[in-house]
């Protein structure tokens, strides 16, 4: 795992000069990563927000006739303006996700980075410590890798919702060509009621994320726009 | 482990960090769908390429899942979607659809005429683009038959529809001759009701809901699309299939 890791220097650039380590530094992010990590920001943010301008037309999973609200969302939380601009967010936006889900996970498959966020059977018993670290002031485990057991959890179940984002909204726009998902999710109906549980259940990861990066600083933030990250734990 | 370190200088690494963080520059391509002037150009192509990739994934032979009686929602409860009034006073005594495009037998058709076709019913679910979805009973003449009947030119790409409220619809080919679309003159085995889109309707349940329009008069049969749709005019998409 050390591969990467380099030693920044500083000379004097006088005869003598005995060249100072200042700080360690790690190429943590490979260039499609970032690229692929930050349009699907924009693109995630446009989704979920054209998303909820859908749900407003009919804002519940009920019948229409009695119809009952499951919960108003405001306007102002919204992108499109009405029900026919945020499809047209919505239905042009799906591609640029979809875009960068497939560039990623085939780069990541591809490339062997996987390795870095995949969560495997090797890690489970590195995720109690870690969240006895975090939430029940456990000592802090040794650092070893970019990600701890914990974190790969996270990152590698968001992967997944975004997959299940992608195939869930596939069996919501097209139910009879895509017969065999809608079957799987219940029809049309339920296809309906599981992409918008599955949009909550990526805010609450994009929640915890956000958290993380602000507890994590500055070097660790940075890393994600130029691939060092500076002063790694390892 | 540190002895085997690569080395870089200072000014090297700020100079790496740079030019990395100059490579996402792409990623600001996307603030051109903040530009007003662009805005909406962009959702258009958008939009466009979305329908393009849904006429590409439509396929004849995939039917829409059809449903036992059990599982009908209630004709009382079967919602009443028309764009401007419920009912557009249609005198059914002097009714007829006046056909007209690439078609060998253009004129005025009578709903006798229609009934004549071979009349089928399916228990199918129909869904609005405000999200909700109902499963009905709908019965009438499969469009393709009728399309026989006046001889239309199957290589026309398009049908468009008139209606007697002053909505208007279009459709491509391969939905137009899908075996689930009919014109409707029956729901739940009842002659079709005026809020319901008496005397005949579209029943097209491989497409949206706005798509069906109600309260026929006029249909034609072309090559090209001078109408595209009520709705489509607003801002929906024009394929929007299932």
């Amino acid at each position: 795992m050390s591969g990467n890791v380099i030693e920044i220097i500083r000379t004097t650039g006088k005869e003598d000069d005995v060249p100072g380590v200042v700080a360690r530094a790690v190429y943590e992010h490979p260039f499609i990563v970032r690229l692929c990590h930050w349009i699907n920001t924009v693109a995630l943010f446009v989704m979920v927000g054209s998303g909820l301008q859908i749900f407003r037309a009919f804002p519940s999973f009920g019948a229409k006739i009695p119809q009952k609200d499951l919960l108003h969302w405001p306007k102002a939380f919204a992108i499109g303006g009405w029900l026919g601009g945020a499809l047209q967010w919505h239905l042009t936006f799906m591609w640029i996700y979809l875009g960068t889900g497939i560039l990623y996970l085939g780069y990541q498959l591809f490339s062997g980075n996987y390795r870095q966020v995949l969560f495997v059977p090797r890690d489970l018993p590195g995720v109690w410590p870690m969240v006895k670290h975090y939430f029940f002031f456990g000592s802090k485990p040794a650092v070893r890798e970019a990600y701890n057991p914990l974190q790969k959890q996270a990152y590698t179940s968001a992967i997944i919702l975004g997959v299940l984002s992608v195939l869930t909204g596939l069996a919501v726009w097209k139910p009879i060509q895509f017969s065999w998902l809608a079957w799987m999710m219940g029809g049309f109906h339920y296809a309906r009621i599981w992409h918008f549980a599955v949009m909550w259940a990526i805010l609450f990861f994009v929640l915890g994320h956000l958290v993380m990066v602000i507890l994590h600083g500055w070097n660790n933030f940075l890393s994600m726009l130029t691939g060092w990250k500076k002063d790694p734990e390892y | 482990m540190k002895n085997n370190a690569r080395k870089m200088d200072e000014k090297k690494f700020r100079q790496v960090s740079r030019r990395e963080l100059l490579k996402l520059t792409p990623v600001l391509a996307l603030g051109a769908f903040a530009i007003p002037q662009w805005q909406e150009g962009l959702l258009k192509k958008g939009l466009g390429f979305s329908d393009w990739a849904s006429a590409r994934l439509f396929r004849s032979g995939h039917l829409a899942i059809t449903f036992d009686n059990s599982e009908l929602t209630p004709f009382a409860k079967f919602p009443i979607n028309g764009y401007d009034v419920e009912d557009p006073g249609v005198i059914f005594e002097s009714w007829t659809l006046t056909v007209s495009g690439a078609v060998q037998k253009p004129g005025a058709y009578t709903l006798a005429q229609v009934q004549a076709l071979p009349r089928f019913r399916q228990n199918t679910r129909h869904v609005c683009v405000e999200g909700w979805d109902v499963i009905g009973r709908f019965g009438g003449a499969r469009l393709s038959d009728f399309m026989q009947m006046i001889g239309a030119d199957p290589t026309a790409k398009f049908i468009t529809v008139n209606c007697a409220d002053d909505y208007y619809e279009s459709l491509d080919m391969a939905t137009a001759l899908h075996p689930q679309t009919f014109l409707c003159y029956e729901m739940y085995e009842q002659p079709l009701t005026r809020e319901h889109g008496a005397p005949l309707r579209l029943q097209i349940p491989t497409k949206i809901g706005y798509k069906q329009a109600k309260y026929l008069t006029e249909l034609k049969v072309t090559h090209v699309l001078d109408k595209v749709g009520y709705w489509e005019d607003q801002g929906y998409s024009w394929f929007y299939g299932m």
